[in-house]
């Protein structure tokens, strides 16, 4: 039986090529590795070699044939005491099919009219979601900082499963960077507490193979910064694995620290990288507000089968909330906080951002102006199904983000707005960021550069009189 | 005890050594080559010829447009894969490696099917058709991949030591990377981890001599790859990878080492791709007298075969073993071609585990 030699693909987009120089002629004798023609791809010269042992029966495409397509037939080898046969017809070659195949991929691409199904059909519909457990009726609180809700989170899912385990820069003996991990060496030793060298792309490679392999890693970054030396195992180990193992290897893991502008720390230190994280498929991404949400949603991340980044605050770290005094109160995923009901227009926001809408809502409140304000608490799923409903009821929406304006949350969520929420709308969403420039270090050019309460009247202030 | 190789050979050198260390640092004892039984050298045979014949197979589906994308092919490698996977224990150790993964799958008794049938994106394919050449995993046979970004599975790796050690299960870690990824900054920062918690992982550089287009010589300041982890404190031996007896022994000199608890070893294996990076590089940074000598001199098939020989092992038997080998791959290019793609809905599952 001939074998047929066909015009091969030798570049990923290769779809013809000139067969430029045949290195051999009918009746040699070729084996495995001789170089048969040269082929001109769109890239480069290629050697084309023989794979098979035998000898070149028919010569089919001339050297110098200019768009020989991919999968032609070019010449035929026969083996030892065979005779040269002609070729069968060429089989329609295979990339000939993919095109269509690919049109029929878009054609069954979410549309525009249901943009809900763009990125997000991996979660169930937004009715579903669960909502907040309800604390039971007599329930104390106590008064716990963010940073102590932190720890206590951790605590618990650590003394609940062993594979859970903490590793960071100081997060050990020096009892954390901000002091977030404190007291955990006590409690549960060397083995599971780690300090690590100062190695970030290193560490975070690290806590996501021992994810893969069976555990489920905290990985603490001193600030959020820092991670972008680490953001390649975030995204690419942690976040596509599950996806690209076809759901066969999952990475449970939590990246967490401090996000966000501190306090004169200058540009280097002082990012929200929010945005970023949000955008990629396959992570969870978490960015709390008050101490209750701190502790409810760590636990449910270090539960979570999939990679979560946990973007706290350090400005935060140190403000003190209620607290419900639970055995175990976990929070859902994925759904957002009505902070305070109101009719008039609706402030959303996340982690340090709230604190301030929250302010510029008594401000308004004080002016006649009846504030919703929103707490995102989770920025990938975004809970998009409680803004849109609150943005039926009052007709406004402003956001409000402690971060860049461009390609920003809030950018996303007046998308949303524009394509699930238009009829709502009596006017333009509005959006209060941070200026658009590297954070400065003087002290009077950083108030300049970050949002604040009266910021925030004044965009509520001009949606309304839009209105 | 060997004198170091020396530099800038083109061809790996036919000697199973470690050469001497540049401390005298306690290290893994000297590697004696396997003593192979008959019957295990006719599994390696078959072992490293699947591979072979299965990378031809894939470079020919390629030039039909059934495969797409990057493949990068294992074709003279087969020995590095088959030696040292022969050697660990299925049950309890883990491998992780790069880009160029096919050969330690097949070497870990995955079917080659469902990997062919990944290499053509259908839903057959171990990864369902989504993860491709680059991207494939066996949770089951503790594969961990099948990275494609350069020297990741390092780190990755490091990480599968490190909770072998936390669960104290005796597992070892392997993780491969090549040459080029041996430049890669976390690379060094897991090997001073590595060594600083005595994680119980192999490091294996499969050195076939050039990063994509760039020879060792051009890229790397201490070209002797072994003696990269030596300002970790990590013992490096050197090994040559067209010999599957030599890789066999010198696996189980640093599995004794690094099963004792004190640590990383850090295997250089030297040895030689016969094919171009991936399928659309030309190879135009070396001659074909390199590539054909290295095919004449070292190939490390034909090198087994006449250790076969030796061992009276006939030549009936051999081609026994080579039309076997061949039925299993002409099954896995049907299966692979014949399978149906991903339904369009997968494109939407497996983004997350849990629904929220």
């Amino acid at each position: 039986m001939a074998i047929e030699l066909k015009m091969p693909a030798l570049s990923p987009t290769m779809e013809e090529g000139t067969l430029a120089k045949w290195l051999v002629k009918e009746g040699d004798t070729v084996k495995s590795g001789d170089i048969l023609a040269e082929i001109e791809t769109d890239k480069a010269t290629m050697e084309f070699e023989a794979i098979d042992e035998g000898i070149v029966g028919q010569i089919l495409v001339a050297e110098g044939t200019d768009n020989v397509k991919v999968g032609t037939v070019i010449a035929t080898i026969t083996g030892e005491g065979e005779e040269a046969a002609a070729p069968a017809p060429a089989a329609a070659p295979a990339k000939d099919v993919a095109p269509a195949q690919a049109g029929a991929v878009s054609a069954n691409a979410p549309t525009p009219a249901v943009p809900a199904s763009a990125g997000t059909t991996e979660k169930a519909a937004p009715t579903e979601r669960a909502s907040d457990p309800a604390i039971p009726a007599g329930t104390a609180m106590v008064r716990l900082t963010v940073r102590e809700a932190l720890r206590d989170a951790m605590a618990e899912e650590m003394r609940a499963d062993d594979r859970v385990f903490v590793m960071g820069e100081e997060v050990a003996e020096y009892q954390g960077a901000y002091k977030v991990t404190q007291g955990l060496l006590d409690e549960f030793g060397a083995r599971r507490v780690i300090d690590t060298p100062i190695t970030e792309y290193g560490f975070a490679g690290l806590g996501a193979g021992a994810a893969m392999g069976g555990l489920k890693p905290i990985i603490e970054f001193m600030t959020f910064n820092f991670a972008m030396q680490a953001i390649d195992h975030i995204i690419n180990s942690a976040a596509k694995t599950n996806y690209m193992s076809g759901g066969q290897m999952r990475c449970p893991i939590v990246f967490r620290g401090p996000n966000g502008a501190a306090s004169r720390v200058g540009a280097q230190h002082s990012q929200n990288f929010a945005p970023w994280y949000a955008s990629v498929p396959g992570l969870i991404v978490i960015a709390p507000y008050d101490a209750a949400d701190a502790k409810g949603l760590m636990k449910a991340a270090i539960r979570s089968e999939d990679p979560v980044v946990f973007l706290e605050n350090e400005l935060l770290y140190g403000r003190g909330f209620d607290v419900p005094d639970l055995p175990d109160h976990v929070l859902p995923i994925g759904k957002a906080r009505i902070m305070r009901a109101g009719s008039d227009v609706t402030i959303v926001s996340y982690s340090i951002g709230v604190g301030l809408a929250l302010e510029a809502a008594d401000q308004l409140a004080a002016e006649g102006i009846d504030a919703e304000v929103i707490d995102l608490r989770t920025l990938r799923p975004l809970d998009t199904a409680t803004v849109l409903a609150s943005l039926k009821k009052t007709n406004h929406l402003v956001i409000v983000e402690e971060g860049w304006p461009v390609c920003s949350i809030a950018s996303e969520l007046a998308m949303v707005a524009m394509e699930q929420g238009f009829d709502d709308l009596d006017a333009p969403v509005l959006r209060v960021c941070n200026e658009d420039v590297p954070l400065p270090y003087a002290a009077n050019l950083e108030k300049a550069a970050l949002i604040d309460a009266p910021r925030v009247v004044a965009a509520v202030k001009a949606v309304r009189n839009r209105g | 005890m060997a004198k170091a190789p020396a530099r800038s050979t083109a061809a790996p050198k036919k000697t199973a050594s470690t050469p001497a260390p540049a401390t005298n640092r306690e290290g893994p004892r000297d590697p004696i080559p396997y003593d192979a039984t008959p019957a295990e050298l006719e599994k390696f045979y078959r072992e490293m010829l699947l591979i072979r014949r299965f990378e031809e197979k894939a470079g020919q589906l390629y030039g039909l447009g059934l495969i797409g994308g990057f493949c990068h092919l294992y074709i003279g490698q087969e020995a590095v894969a088959v030696g040292l996977q022969s050697a660990l224990d299925g049950d309890k150790d883990s491998v992780i490696t790069g880009y160029r993964d096919h050969g330690h799958m097949l070497a870990y008794g995955i079917d080659p099917k469902v990997i062919m049938a990944e290499l053509t994106g259908r839903a057959a394919g171990i990864s369902r058709g989504k993860g491709g050449s680059m991207h494939m995993f066996s949770v089951e046979h503790k594969f961990y991949g099948g990275h494609g970004i350069v020297g990741a599975q390092v780190s990755l790796g490091t990480g599968l030591a490190f909770a072998h050690k936390y669960r104290d299960d005796g597992g070892v870690a392997m993780s491969y990377f090549g040459d080029g990824a041996s430049n890669q900054g976390q690379v060094y920062e897991s090997f001073n981890m590595a060594e600083l918690w005595k994680l119980p992982i192999i490091f294996v550089i499969e050195n076939n001599q050039y990063a994509m287009g760039t020879s060792v010589n051009r890229s790397s300041a201490e070209d002797q790859l072994y003696r990269r982890g030596e300002s970790f404190r990590i013992p490096g031996m050197q090994v040559d990878g067209m010999d599957v007896l030599a890789v066999r022994g010198a696996a189980e000199a640093a599995l004794e080492w690094v099963r004792a608890g004190k640590g990383p070893v850090l295997m250089e294996l030297k040895t030689y791709r016969y094919r171009g990076h991936s399928m659309s590089d030309p190879a135009k940074y070396r001659s074909r007298e390199e590539v054909q000598a290295v095919r004449d001199k070292s190939d490390a098939l034909e090198h087994l075969k006449r250790v076969m020989e030796g061992a009276g092992i006939g030549e009936d038997k051999i081609k026994d073993i080579d039309k076997e080998i061949r039925a299993i791959v002409a099954e896995s290019a049907d299966f692979a071609e014949s399978a149906p793609e991903p339904e369009l809905h997968d494109l939407y599952t497996d983004v997350l585990v849990e629904q929220y």
